[in-house]
């Protein structure tokens, strides 16, 4: 394809093709300090145009690559760097194999892992960005990769995706780690934002994991913490698991590691301040 | 890599794994094998062979996901064989699964998708009644997709299971009822060989003749290269057999499929190195055309050459159809 660019995140190295210059320089840009990958990439992620004219023509992006779903939307070529990064999402979520992959953000400290996980708009992401820029290594904010043979999470620590009301909070943070504002994409007003060097000059370091957390936040719930029983928590991240049936035997025992091994809570709350209160209580504890 | 025939690196290596030190991109070769369904049976292939950590891993990878694939795919085999067994009528494997369960050449590394089966066609609605029964429901409601089907085709529409979410396609010959060679389902059926597990596959013969027919007499060569390979591993083990290859003629020709399957030897000569007698090697009539599409890939795992493609688009509705039905037939398609 015309333009290239080819990315190391953590254990998986994406290459990117794409008909037009725009999206892989703002990925160069974003994904300034990376290393480049040695050797094969993993997966290889194509943006061209949904038909040939619309190159040029109200030009569309279409979501192609290794592994694609055959009804996805394309995107206006504005949104190029929101192709590119749901483009190797999508590779993740169909062809990952190597990983028991859970839908979630997760965080380090002390050299232990604490997982967020929930529905979208739980906050997850936001927190998890959040708790990046005040002592905790970030190690990825949209899926957590936990090792088949010894229960790890690796570290995968792409670019954050900020979304509406969550940019407000990281206007303070240096102009080159954030990426353009992109305004009316599918999943509203949309800003990445790069982690900070520490979280990429250790993304080859995993973690054992020591707590599991499931946050829900919302303007009129009371800051609280609740316990989540083993069955119940077992259940909720074979539904936050993209690859858990795919993986069979093995996804089972890793997922069954997981939860028998870590403690698990719910928390609730209206402000990101009482979360992060939360987790620090929690993590105390 | 770049040119329009980069998918000649991935026959190249799959012909010859020891080729392996000469790749240079293999990002290139990982994104057409995949796109090919051919990653597993390509890391078959190199096992063993020394390539860089970060390359083997993905091998490795890919090893392991075609192993579950056909654990998965024989448990969906065993499962249709319980719903099926208390009718009592043979029950068929085809293509993947058949590979798999009678352990042939062509199942190493082999990604199997929805399990196809062939039942005689006078045990269609017992078959049908038993499937729905025991899980299996519609895909299609179409009332048009469906009429069609049944009236023209030569499987059932497409049942899903609707709590394993795998697909069955339950066959009564090979062919559509509209396409010119009318294959002897019969013949099919009365000599298919037992597994021990009760479920039956194809003679040797007869298995080429439906790899063959499905390649060249239906579709429009779509994943090709994957459907020759299987041609070409079954080749290697049954052409042993002394009169395996004067067997094979005469099948075809029974089965009104002697140009498809001779065709489809005589590609997997030219592009697998098959090893077979001098009567069935060469190259003939639009070969060079059949060959470029197989081939049209690029190192981005992209379809090439469009105009060629449509070619033989239309063609495969041609074969499926004579002309006036055809033009009915994407009329009602196109009004929906």
């Amino acid at each position: 394809m015309r333009h290239r660019f080819e990315l190391q995140v953590g254990p998986v190295a994406f290459r990117v093709g794409s008909a037009w210059a725009g999206p892989v320089a703002a990925l160069r840009r974003l994904y300034a300090g990376y290393p480049a990958p040695a050797g094969a990439c993993d997966f290889t992620v194509r943006l061209e145009p949904e038909r040939p004219w619309r190159r040029w023509l109200r030009p569309s992006v279409a979501i192609r690559g290794d592994y694609m779903l055959p009804d996805a939307a394309p995107l206006a070529l504005a949104h190029g760097l929101l192709a590119a990064e749901m483009g190797m999402n999508l590779q993740m979520a169909l062809g990952q194999r190597r990983f028991l992959l859970l839908h979630g953000a997760t965080v380090e400290r002390g050299g232990r892992a604490l997982l967020l996980t929930g529905h979208s708009g739980s906050g997850k992401s936001t927190l998890a960005a959040l708790l990046g820029e005040r002592g905790w290594r970030l190690m990825g904010d949209e899926f957590a990769l936990v090792d088949l043979a010894d229960g790890c999470f690796h570290p995968f620590p792409r670019v954050v995706s900020l979304k509406n009301q969550a940019l407000a909070l990281f206007d303070d943070v240096a102009g080159e780690r954030l990426g353009p504002v992109l305004r009316g994409t599918p999943k509203g007003t949309i800003r990445h934002l790069r982690p900070r060097s520490e979280a990429i000059a250790r993304m080859d370091e995993p973690a054992a994991p020591r707590l599991i957390l499931f946050p829900r936040f919302g303007r009129d719930l009371a800051a609280e913490a609740r316990p989540v029983g083993a069955a119940e928590v077992f259940v909720r991240l074979t539904q936050a698991s993209t690859n858990y049936v795919t993986l069979g035997e093995v996804g089972f025992a890793a997922l069954a590691a997981l939860v028998a091994g870590t403690p698990a809570s719910a928390i609730d709350y209206a402000s990101t301040e009482e979360a992060v209160g939360l987790v620090e209580a929690l993590w105390a504890a | 890599m770049g040119g329009v025939s980069d998918s000649r690196a991935l026959v190249r290596l799959l012909r010859d794994p020891a080729a392996a030190r000469e790749v240079e991109d293999w990002t290139s070769l990982l994104a057409i094998a995949r796109a090919e369904s051919l990653a597993g049976t390509l890391a078959i292939r190199l096992r063993g062979v020394a390539v860089a950590p970060p390359v083997e891993r993905l091998l490795d990878e890919a090893r392991q996901a075609a192993e579950r694939q056909r654990t998965e795919a024989l448990w969906e085999a065993e499962m249709a064989r319980r719903a099926l067994a208390p009718l009592g009528v043979p029950v068929i494997l085809l293509k993947g699964t058949a590979y798999a369960a009678a352990g042939l050449p062509p199942a190493e590394g082999r990604s199997i998708g929805d399990l196809d089966i062939l039942v005689p066609r006078d045990s269609l609605p017992r078959v049908e009644a038993a499937l729905l029964a025991a899980g299996w429901e519609w895909v299609k409601e179409d009332p048009y997709d469906d009429l069609y089907y049944r009236r023209w085709m030569h499987e059932l529409p497409p049942l899903i299971h609707r709590e394993r979410d795998r697909m069955i396609d339950v066959h009564h010959t090979v062919l559509p009822l509209t396409a010119r060679p009318r294959p002897d389902a019969g013949a099919l059926v009365a000599d298919s060989v037992a597994l021990e597990s009760g479920l039956r596959i194809l003679a040797p013969a007869d298995m080429i003749v439906h790899a063959a027919a499905h390649l060249f007499a239906d579709g429009d060569l779509a994943g090709g290269l994957r459907n020759l390979w299987d041609i070409d591993r079954l080749l290697r083990r049954f052409g042993e057999a002394p009169d395996f290859w004067p067997a094979l003629r005469e099948r075809a020709r029974h089965h009104g499929l002697e140009a498809a399957v001779s065709r489809a030897v005589r590609l997997a000569c030219r592009l697998y190195a098959t090893p077979a007698p001098g009567g069935w090697r060469g190259r003939k009539g639009a070969d060079a055309a059949f060959e470029a599409r197989l081939l049209a890939r690029d190192g981005w795992g992209r379809e090439r050459r469009p105009l060629l493609r449509l070619a033989f688009y239309v063609r495969s509705h041609w074969l499926r159809m004579p002309p006036p039905m055809l033009a009915r037939h994407l009329w009602t398609k196109a009004r929906r």
